[in-house]
């Protein structure tokens, strides 16, 4: 369910829980919950990944396409992305019901990831002004407990790098226009370079302290939270308050520190279980 | 037929079955903690998950309330990525709106809404990943959602597709012979009674085959049914094991 009711007592026994470093389900306050990554699960799409974080569930497709480049960047490729809000994830979802939420983390979305810095949109490109490939980017809420952002963030940067885009070969015909030739061997293929894309860390601040991976208990406690996206240098990219409460500034720098300290801890093992599963594939 | 040969002179078809062979079916119940029931079925490379949430009170509008029974709701979508072309919305449409409807009278049919009179039962359904006999996927794994949410149904619903190719009928269609301009039935059945709970034609047929059709897709169903009843008890062993019972 994507809501919860907590009672007084409860909402009590967590805020002390966390004043005192450790949460209802024993973790610290800056642990994250058992991750399980899974890459390569859809084979109508063109890169894939599951993640599931707790009973936070997500998939990922990717397909790339070929469009036209955007007026204003003739060079770059570009990203779109679809948070479809399934009514798998919660009843209150069904109908037109998670139409809000997915709008608002699509465009989160859309600025943390779509821009050259995260990823290689150069790379993209297959004829200036004219072609370029265009990555769709679906994401799948399959079961909300908390922390999407997080979630949804991981497993993107899983499915871009597991995302194979056929090489294109351009020749000239005879009249002078370009012809795009696909490449039909399934091995031929270019890969993203996905080492700078950031994750999103989401930090909600319960009482006087901030948590991470805050589960739907926990932000029910919660005033407000701030999610920074962070790469694998510890560099910021993005930061945005979300949630109906106040947060000081004060706070707001102490939890970006935290959210720099605990996104880049958590490039590097990311990375390796990416590589890992990949060789094991081959 | 132009083209493609669905069943060659040998009697083996395009990946390779016979007639009368189902694709493989794997399938996993209980696979979300936070659904009252949930199901992932996956019948050769089409893929769909299933969840169930209730009996609950009924949500929303209260008009909709059934005195004597509970009322079904459901939804079918399809991921956007599932098909070959990428789809721009996942539900909505008119497909998935005719969709949801037959679901929902297949399982009013079999599922016993009389003992949960003012309530509402409802089953979700996804497609993670199309390739042809999207329907009854969709049925199979919402009865073993539907099961693992504890909610009495009269018996397994069992549904398959099956086509006409050159005076054979095709058991468990996949998308190339669906797109191949096959004469497709989708039939659900409840397989103790032989009673069925939808039928659907969109092609035409003689009507002479139109027995032999109905017969195949019946034995199909049974086929499938014995799948479902496996994995039903292989779910229900691994649960007793872990309860300790």
């Amino acid at each position: 369910m994507a809501t919860v009711q907590v009672s007084e007592a409860e909402k009590v026994y967590i805020l002390h829980g966390i004043r005192d470093d450790l949460r209802v389900d024993g973790r610290g306050c800056e642990d994250y919950r058992h991750m399980e990554i899974e890459t390569d699960v859809v084979s109508n799409t063109d890169g894939s990944a599951k993640i599931t974080l707790g009973h936070t569930a997500v998939l990922v497709g990717i397909k790339a396409e070929i469009g036209k480049p955007r007026p204003m960047v003739p060079d770059e490729g570009y990203l779109e992305f679809f948070v479809d809000c399934s009514a798998n994830a919660t009843p209150e979802f069904e109908g037109r019901g998670g139409e809000e939420l997915g709008t608002e983390l699509s465009n989160t979305l859309y600025k943390v990831f779509n821009n050259k810095r995260s990823v290689d949109l150069k790379s993209l490109c297959i004829s200036e002004g004219e072609h370029c490939w265009v990555l769709y980017v679906d994401v799948l809420l399959l079961q909300c407990d908390g922390n999407l952002y997080d979630a949804i963030s991981i497993a993107i940067k899983a499915a871009l790098f597991n995302t194979k885009i056929p090489r294109v070969q351009i020749s000239a015909d005879d009249e002078g226009g370009k012809e795009i030739e696909l490449s039909d061997d399934p091995y031929d293929c270019m890969r993203l370079n996905v080492e700078n894309v950031p994750c999103i860390v989401t930090l909600c601040k319960v009482g006087h302290r901030h948590v991470v991976d805050a589960t739907l208990q926990e932000k029910a406690c919660s005033v407000a939270s701030l999610i920074i996206s962070v790469t694998h240098k510890g560099t910021v990219t993005c930061t945005r308050k979300v949630g109906g409460g106040s947060l000081d500034p004060e706070s707001i720098f102490e939890m970006t520190e935290a959210g720099k300290r605990v996104g880049k801890a958590l490039h590097t093992p990311l990375m390796k279980l990416l590589q890992e599963e990949e060789s094991r594939g081959a | 037929m132009a083209g493609l040969e669905l069943l060659s002179d040998q009697g083996y078809r395009l990946d390779g079955r016979k007639a009368t062979e189902l694709r493989k079916v794997q399938a996993r119940m209980g696979v979300f903690a936070q659904a009252d029931g949930s199901a992932y079925l996956e019948q050769g490379n089409t893929k769909a998950l299933a969840v169930v949430y209730g009996p609950h009170e009924m949500r929303g509008s209260r008009s909709r309330t059934l005195h004597d029974r509970a009322v079904i709701n459901c939804q079918y979508s399809m991921a956007t990525f599932s098909t070959a072309e990428r789809k721009r919305r996942p539900h909505g449409d008119r497909k998935s709106t005719e969709m949801s409807l037959h679901l929902k009278q297949t399982f009013e049919a079999a599922v016993m809404t009389q003992l949960y009179p003012r309530s509402q039962i409802d089953i979700y359904v996804k497609i993670l990943q199309s390739d042809g006999g999207n329907y009854s996927v969709c049925v199979n794994a919402a009865t073993l959602a539907v099961i693992d949410a504890g909610i009495p149904m009269r018996d397994y619903v069992c549904a398959c597709t099956v086509g006409f190719v050159d005076e054979t009928p095709l058991a468990d269609l996949c998308y190339a012979e669906e797109s191949g301009g096959v004469s497709s039935l989708a039939l659900a059945l409840l397989p103790r009674g032989g009673q069925i709970a939808l039928l659907q034609m969109d092609a035409r047929l003689h009507q002479d085959h139109l027995e032999t059709l109905i017969e195949a897709a019946m034995t199909a169903c049974k086929g499938v049914s014995k799948v479902l009843d496996e994995v039903v008890r292989q779910h229900l062993q691994e649960v007793s094991v872990l309860t300790g019972e």
